[in-house]
């Protein structure tokens, strides 16, 4: 009887294991970032960063543009002054905190913008082939003719310093960098057998590309975006470096490390901050762009 | 809902489903920036028919066309020449325009996992055709689960699975159940069950036997497989290089081949009997570059019994059957045709 009684159990319980259920592609993605440590710290550096920023007004800090003659190059550890002052006698962890807002700002906003526009150019070209395929691939070899840190300080110097006119030069150098990858990344997929069978149906090309594309691309693009977000920072701070982005005495990344250049020989380690904060959130994009990558590519 | 099933017979049972008039397509090289460097011919010059509710297999090496016929025929590739008739109606006239000449002509693949969405549960990928030919979401999805019952995939266990959670018999079934979805006249199968284990092909093999009896469909059954073609094909062509070599009923085929190629293909099956087992191949070499079909009969270069007449003109399908049982076989070769000048056409003088 007992035997009779395992079997039957054993019957039923696969039946549980294999009810219906909607397993959905994104919710196994956040499983396996979740369980990804490497990415967890990273998108936490990230998270803590951001929220110090979102909130600095509310965090007690010293005014980031006044500044005191007689505190100037503080090193790291005075008291009222944790990472010290600047050349100016502001103190350096407001600034970073407020400069950080700014180098984020002019990192992220070219890199979304040229998600969006040469996303979907890329889409374009790379879904109907043919001439307009060749038409959109040919303008975009002539930007990628140009180094880009030439191309961004040129477009930005022809149109005069600003954070405005950064931002600008950073989209278009970066546009045709997402077209080529969407292109791609659409060429490759617009061949695959089910992308036909939706073709075959007589589906609109709007249609299939809405239903068949676009959610099997979006994820490859996202990503290099995200890769380019460290890119695009780091271009900000060059620009506002040489003087053609954010102005001072407004706080930036970039342009604190250019001020600070020359107490490197008496402060280094004040002048190495600045610099310090775009290549921890550069290598914690890129670290946290790699993981997202990882868990994207669910195969079974 | 009502223009969403399948159509009503139009031309009567002796109208041939579809009628493929010198069908060609050539796939242009880019050599250069100035000038073609010629073109790949893939499909050059087919005349097909395919009868109602038959299965007309395509067989043949790869390379030779068979995949090219299928994509052509699914409009996914515009032809170089010739022209389609779909139950004698002009494909893209103002009778029959494409879309409703698509919703009638579905295909299944041989990649079961690259021809399904892999963000699509299966419910939603086989509700998909459907949709797109206007019919609401609620009655899309009721349609695919009782297809998925159809082709024996119980639907609360798999409507909301997606494909990588599936072996390869059951996403093939899927896309079976999705051609299946718009309710078409013809379904294309290409090499539909290649990538099978054998087990498993067999029960797909039989699953498509019973939904064409049940559906009432025709099928074009493309495969390299001929012991597969010969369990389930009525009528067989034998493609090469781009054009019928032959064409016949399955068992005239199979008992008798008259094109020396067919011959070939047939000797060239493994056989379980050790006593049959070959020693030399029974075709050596590989098919010419299509860019540059030989002249004349384009088996000649690798042919048993070429003569020169075969490199000179080319031969056409003519009939070489004289049974009843072999009633519309016909071969392409100079040697079946009397007064052609072939040694060995003169003892079929009819």
């Amino acid at each position: 009887m007992t035997e009779i009684a395992t079997v039957s159990s054993g019957l039923v319980a696969p039946r549980r294991i294999l009810k219906p259920r909607r397993a959905s592609y994104w919710r196994a993605v956040g499983r396996r970032l979740l369980r990804d440590r490497v990415t967890m710290v990273c998108l936490g550096i990230l998270a803590v960063m951001a929220l110090a920023m979102i909130f600095a007004p509310l965090l007690g800090l010293y005014d980031p543009l006044q500044g005191s003659m007689i505190r100037r190059l503080k090193p790291v550890g005075t008291p009222g002054h944790i990472l010290g002052t600047d050349e100016l006698g502001r103190d350096m962890l407001t600034r970073l905190i407020y400069g950080g807002r700014l180098s984020w700002f002019v990192g992220i906003t070219p890199v979304a913008i040229a998600f969006v526009v040469g996303g979907a150019l890329g889409i374009t070209a790379g879904y109907a082939g043919g001439r307009i395929n060749m038409a959109i691939m040919r303008i975009t070899d002539v930007f990628y003719a140009f180094p880009s840190v030439l191309l961004a300080v040129a477009i930005s110097g022809a149109l005069g310093p600003g954070i405005g006119n950064a931002i600008i030069a950073m989209t278009m150098v970066f546009i045709p960098m997402m077209i080529r990858i969407s292109e791609s990344v659409t060429t490759s997929t617009r061949n695959l057998d089910y992308v036909e069978a939706a073709r075959s149906t007589g589906a609109s090309a709007l249609t299939v590309v809405r239903v068949h594309v676009l959610p099997n691309v979006l994820g490859s693009i996202f990503v290099y975006a995200t890769t380019l977000v460290s890119v695009s920072m780091i271009l900000a701070s060059g620009l506002s470096f040489i003087g053609l982005g954010v102005k001072p005495p407004e706080p930036e990344w970039g342009l604190m490390l250019n001020t600070l250049r020359t107490a490197i020989y008496t402060q280094p380690l004040l002048a190495t901050l600045p610099g310090l904060g775009i290549f921890v959130t550069s290598l914690c994009f890129n670290m946290a762009s790699d993981g997202l990558r990882a868990a994207m590519d669910v195969r079974a | 809902m009502l223009h969403i099933d399948q159509p009503e017979d139009r031309g009567g049972p002796a109208q041939p489903l579809v009628i493929a008039r010198g069908l060609a397509k050539y796939f242009p090289l880019k050599r250069g920036l100035f000038g073609s460097g010629g073109a790949v011919k893939a499909v050059d010059g087919l005349d097909l028919e395919i009868k109602k509710g038959e299965t007309l297999a395509i067989v043949g090496e790869s390379g030779c066309g068979k995949s090219t016929v299928s994509r052509l025929l699914m409009g996914l590739i515009p032809p170089t020449a010739g022209e389609v008739l779909f139950d004698g109606e002009l494909v893209g006239s103002a009778a029959l325009p494409a879309k409703e000449y698509l919703r009638q002509v579905q295909m299944v693949f041989q990649d079961s996992y690259a021809s399904l969405n892999p963000r699509l549960s299966i419910e939603e990928s086989i509700a998909f055709p459907p949709m797109v030919h206007g019919l609401g979401r609620t009655e899309a999805v009721e349609r695919a689960h009782d297809l998925l019952d159809a082709v024996g995939l119980a639907p609360g266990l798999f409507a909301g699975r997606y494909p990588h959670e599936l072996s390869g018999g059951q996403r093939q079934r899927i896309n079976i159940a999705r051609a299946l979805a718009l309710r078409p006249r013809l379904i294309i199968l290409d090499e539909p069950v290649s990538a099978l284990d054998k087990s498993v092909e067999a029960q797909v093999l039989n699953l498509l036997m019973d939904l064409k009896e049940q559906f009432g469909l025709t099928y074009l059954f493309i495969s390299h497989d001929l012991n597969v073609v010969h369990h389930v094909a009525d009528r067989v062509l034998v493609m090469y290089l781009g054009r019928a070599a032959e064409i016949g009923p399955v068992e005239s085929i199979f008992a008798a081949p008259g094109h020396p190629y067919t011959r070939g293909l047939l000797a060239s099956r493994l056989s379980m009997d050790p006593t049959k087992r070959r020693k030399t191949p029974p075709l050596t070499g590989d098919p010419p570059n299509p860019v540059n079909p030989p002249p004349g009969c384009r088996f000649n270069t690798r042919c048993p019994i070429a003569e020169p007449v075969c490199s000179n003109s080319q031969p056409n399908l003519a009939a070489i059957g004289h049974t009843i049982h072999a009633l519309g076989h016909e071969a392409a070769c100079w040697a079946l045709v009397p007064g052609s000048g072939h040694s060995l056409a003169t003892r079929k003088v009819a």
